[in-house]
């Protein structure tokens, strides 16, 4: 009954549609044909990218949450039950200082990053959008890090920084030994030691969008402010800058989405034994040792949840309160 | 002409020499820091491990070309680097076939639901990808995927759809109607307008998603850690890693492996540089 009632209320908008150019009155079966037929394409053509995204990215999400309630090595299907103790029980996530610890770094790499990768990114891309002979060379060597991957990054620099390496040997050549440092053996150092290297790493990702953004603020602006009697300085800072104001705050957010997510280059800089003193471990990091190394699937499932609901809640929190103009046509319906 | 332009006001004035060397300064301070330990890298290469010992800042002397021979020719690199081409090559391939059908129904067709299709993928971008890892793994291995190509192409697929229908969907909506009425005036079906005009006039758009997809697959480490555990069919970053882990003593022989392992990724940047970072920008400006 209601499948007869969607053709026949189908039927008459196509007629409606089709009465601008001359009503037709007996092709209406050859209609219906060509509807079926937009559909059977419409199907055709989304429903390979909706099924594979859906089985690879939705789908184990869901399984994390179900596995997160048993206690399970991997064996056989989860059959021990125990409600919510992976998450609050006494040796729950939540209570584990080690998973605590994890939380804490991630969080310290989010602000770290925003507050040390932001005022370097913009200084670094005002800089590099004056007018210069070599400018795209500078450009593109900026940009050398983020393109290496991460394998390549944390392996040389777990090398430059071992102890006795090339940077202490340059600190000392340099006459400052005092600074030379056990920079990823020191538990209270080592977080640092790595928001450097990831700082190093994504510099180049927001001085490119930064660059992109300011690419697109009318230089008519400027030059009609420099008319006007305003200096470099006061250009950048009422005019430039707030007109970035939209790639700043994108950039923050996939800054912030990645800081929360981070696993390969703690992983590759840091060693497994200060990790599991909580000094260097993110959420990630913690996942993969207790879940995959240490085969607790149902524990390490409610670390994945964990981190799942941290990350898309804040991603969303900021896509309401701090993104929501900025991103009609990306992330909203565009009209 | 000429003349007119000569009429005109200079844009900019000379600049202060100061300021110019103070530009070339910082610009050049920011650019060392970015490439001096990528030099350091590549140049370890060429010095033995008693040099490197002796003295971890300095340059090669004499110049050994011996290490890098070594690592090409004795380990598997070359083997890791075809896994790596093979992978990558697979996961561009169907992220811009899906990515490209998908955006056309979303951009082209008028349904209903269209708009909600579209954020459904639109989500993905939301969604912390290393979240699902672990299930991901479990989920793989129940399907036998494990220890398979398939097991890491085909999750990059759907890790790399959301973006690349955010790309592309933009770009498939701007191309005017009265192309498409063209084509249907001529006969041509939806199907037709979409192989022989689309597809050609979106070109620049899919190599920009084609480039950004294969160098993400191609530095991808989480997921191939967890799934390959059969050393013949390593990519190149688990290469590395293994390297590292087994000559861990021989510091000249790891930093070859390394910038030996970064020249792919380099070198393609040096060619594509205009495609990547258009392509992330474009994806930023929406």
């Amino acid at each position: 009954m209601t499948t007869t009632n969607r053709i026949h209320a189908e039927d008459l908008v196509d007629f409606a549609s089709a009465g601008s150019a001359g009503p037709r009155p007996f092709q209406s079966s050859s209609r219906a044909a060509r509807i079926r037929r937009k559909w059977y394409e419409i199907i055709g053509l989304t429903l390979p990218a909706v099924a594979i995204y859906t089985l690879f990215v939705l789908v184990p999400m869901g399984f994390a949450v179900y596995y997160s309630l048993f206690r399970w090595r991997g064996s056989g299907a989860p059959s021990d039950f125990i409600g919510l103790d992976n998450y609050i029980g006494p040796y729950g996530a939540l209570k584990d200082p080690l998973f605590q610890s994890a939380l804490m770094n991630n969080i310290k790499i989010v602000f770290g990053s925003l507050l040390i990768q932001g005022p370097l990114a913009i200084a670094i891309a005002l800089l590099l959008n004056r007018r210069f002979r070599g400018r795209a060379l500078f450009r593109m060597l900026v940009f050398v890090p983020y393109v290496l991957a991460e394998v390549t990054v944390g392996v040389m620099w777990r090398l430059i920084l071992t102890n006795d390496g090339v940077f202490d040997t340059v600190l000392r050549d340099l006459g400052l030994d005092s600074l030379v440092r056990s920079w990823l053996g020191d538990p209270n150092l080592v977080l640092w030691t790595v928001l450097g290297v990831l700082t190093w790493k994504y510099l180049g990702f927001a001085i490119i969008l930064l660059l992109a953004g300011l690419s697109n603020v009318p230089e008519e602006l400027s030059e009609a402010a420099a008319i006007d009697g305003a200096g470099w300085w006061q250009i950048q800072w009422h005019v430039t800058l707030p007109l970035l104001g939209p790639t700043i705050r994108i950039w923050a957010f996939l800054s912030m989405i990645g800081s929360l997510q981070v696993f390969d280059v703690v992983w590759l800089v840091t060693t497994q034994a200060i990790r599991s003193l909580g000094a260097a471990n993110t959420m990630a990091t913690y996942m993969v040792s207790e879940g995959f190394l240490a085969r607790s699937w149902g524990y390490g499932s409610a670390v994945s949840v964990i981190l799942f609901v941290i990350s898309f809640g804040a991603a969303l929190l900021y896509q309401r309160l701090v993104l929501r103009r900025d991103l009609q046509g990306a992330l909203t319906e565009r009209s | 002409m000429a003349t007119h332009a000569v009429a005109l006001p200079r844009r900019r004035r000379r600049g202060n020499p100061w300021t110019s060397a103070l530009t070339y300064g910082l610009a050049l301070a920011v650019a060392g820091v970015s490439i001096v330990p990528v030099v350091y890298v590549i140049l370890g290469g060429f010095r033995t491990a008693g040099q490197i010992a002796a003295n971890p800042a300095g340059l090669p002397n004499p110049w050994v070309f011996d290490t890098y021979l070594r690592v090409i020719s004795a380990g598997r690199f070359w083997r890791y680097v075809g896994n790596s081409t093979f992978v990558a090559l697979g996961t561009t391939l169907g992220v811009v076939v899906l990515g490209v059908c998908a955006a056309f129904a979303l951009s082209r067709y008028r349904f209903r639901g269209r708009e909600m299709l579209y954020t459904y993928f639109v989500l993905g971008l939301l969604f912390p990808a290393a979240a699902g890892i672990l299930p991901l793994y479990l989920l793989l291995r129940d399907l036998s995927l494990d220890n398979n190509w398939a097991g890491v192409i085909l999750p990059q697929i759907a890790y790399g759809l959301p973006l690349t229908i955010v790309i592309l969907r933009p770009f498939l909506l701007a191309i005017p109607n009265e192309l498409e009425d063209a084509a249907m005036i001529d006969g041509s079906s939806k199907i037709g307008f979409f192989w022989r005009i689309l597809l050609p006039l979106s070109r620049p758009a899919l190599v920009t998603v084609g480039v950004i997809t294969f160098v993400a697959s191609w530095n991808a480490f989480l997921l191939p850690m967890l799934i390959l555990n059969n050393q013949n069919l390593y990519t190149l970053p688990l290469g590395v890693q293994q390297f590292q882990g087994q000559y861990s003593s021989d510091t000249a022989a790891i930093l070859a492996y390394t910038s030996l392992s970064m020249m792919p990724a380099l070198l393609f940047f040096l060619f594509a540089e205009r495609q990547i970072v258009g392509g992330l920008t474009g994806a930023v400006k929406g």
